[in-house]
């Protein structure tokens, strides 16, 4: 059972990087030179190395996907934590039930965070070319395995 | 504080082979740190934002290391966006105040402050994209009157912008808020149900107990041989009861006992 326990673990802490990744990169949305969002927008020259970079619009719907994006780290940690806690307290044949419930908030806290980004990204971009960034992807990639994650959390029971 | 500013370039530029004397050092650390002996400081907001036609408040503080006096006196200054003088609009003193009653500001200041409260606030009501400027406030409190006026600017918008952060700090407030409540909720409804199971089960043990109490009280009363023939009666019904139950099963059983 070692191996299963390494293999959750292994499974949190890829959400985890995932959930940091996407946040903390400002590439959401990529055009030609510009790459976008959540904290910046930086764009460079054709020569290559020049950057301008200026802080995002103060949309008030880029500040709720900002929100809910650093609300999901914070609930994913706060399962790893309780993961570990509930690991060495719970009773024989006890189910994780916190940790999974922390963890599927944070998917769906995610998942509000791409929804809403989404929609709303026209709001603020103004040119009609744009693609989406791996940043933005790996939100969504990150919204299965936590669901996941936290379903297996909540199925487990602890042995031994 | 200024000749602790002369020391220190002086002290920069000096021989960088010496090394510069304990003392001046504690002494220069203490003149930075400590504020100075007499002197008045004066706080105001940063920014001020006002809708046009709406009314905004000027929030100006002091800190005197005097108590108030009576000939405390405040003062506001306006200097228009993008202009180079400053014209007084509003002055304090002896206990009234006076208010610009000639310039672009007439009927428009009212004085809120009070200077027990070391509160020297005025409101501009009727806001115009002209008020856009720096207002500076002036404190006097004799006989400490030295120290730094402090500045506020106004910016007048057709609609007032929610400040960045707003959202932001309300989004992962209110949600964190939530989930703990739901927490607090749920644990606190557990140990009270965990409660009520633990009082019942006591409940039950104790009449089970009072059962056996009382029939052994009653077997008492009668005698001590008897005891022993209840006790033989129940275990001769009981067998019986669990044969009859064994060979012929629930529902015929029940017909029996009918």
């Amino acid at each position: 059972m070692l191996l299963l326990l390494l293999g959750i673990i292994v499974l949190h802490v890829a959400v985890l990087v995932l959930l940091f990744v996407s946040t903390i990169v400002s590439q959401w949305i990529v055009g030609n030179g510009h790459a976008t969002d959540l904290w910046q927008n930086c764009s460079t020259s054709s020569s290559g190395t020049v950057h301008h970079c200026y802080s995002s619009s103060a949309n008030e719907w880029l500040q709720s996907v900002q929100a809910t994006m650093i609300l999901s780290i914070i609930f994913s940690v706060l399962s790893l934590f309780l993961f570990f806690c509930q690991l060495f307290t719970l009773t024989k044949g006890g189910r994780f039930y916190i940790t999974g419930v922390f963890q599927i908030l944070a998917g769906l806290c995610v998942m509000s965070a791409a929804s809403i980004y989404t929609v709303r990204h026209p709001e603020w971009h103004f040119n009609s070319e744009y693609s989406y960034g791996f940043a933005y992807i790996l939100a969504w990639v990150a919204f299965p395995l936590a669901l996941l994650s936290g379903v297996i959390y909540v199925i487990l029971r602890k042995r031994e | 504080m200024l000749w602790a500013l002369a020391l220190g370039p002086a002290m920069a530029s000096g021989a960088p082979s010496s090394s510069p004397s304990p003392i001046l050092a504690a002494l220069l650390f203490s003149s930075l740190v400590l504020p100075p002996a007499q002197a008045i400081v004066v706080y105001t907001d940063r920014e001020v934002h006002g809708a046009v036609g709406s009314r905004v408040t000027l929030h100006c503080s002091f800190w005197s290391s005097e108590w108030v006096s009576d000939d405390i006196s405040f003062t506001w200054r306006y200097q228009p966006e993008g202009g180079r003088d400053a014209i007084s609009i509003f002055h304090y003193a002896k206990g009234q105040p006076y208010i610009d009653e000639v310039g672009t500001f007439k009927e428009r200041i009212q004085w809120v402050g009070d200077p027990r409260w070391k509160d020297g606030s005025i409101v501009i009501h009727n806001l115009d994209y002209s008020d856009n400027g720096t207002f500076t406030c002036d404190v006097k409190n004799p006989p400490d009157i030295v120290g730094k006026t402090s500045q506020v600017t106004l910016y007048v918008f057709e609609k007032v912008p929610t400040r960045y952060g707003v959202v932001l700090g309300a989004v992962i407030g209110g949600v964190i808020g939530v989930v703990l409540l739901l927490l607090l909720l749920f644990y606190l409804i557990r140990y009270g149900w965990l409660r009520r199971q633990a009082a019942m089960q006591r409940r039950l043990s104790a009449m089970e107990k009072g059962k056996l109490h009382k029939a052994a009280k009653d077997s008492t009363k009668r005698g001590r041989q008897t005891p022993v023939l209840y006790a033989m009666l129940d275990h001769s019904r009981s067998t019986k009861a669990a044969s009859e139950k064994k060979s012929k099963g629930l529902g015929e059983s029940r017909k029996d006992k009918k």
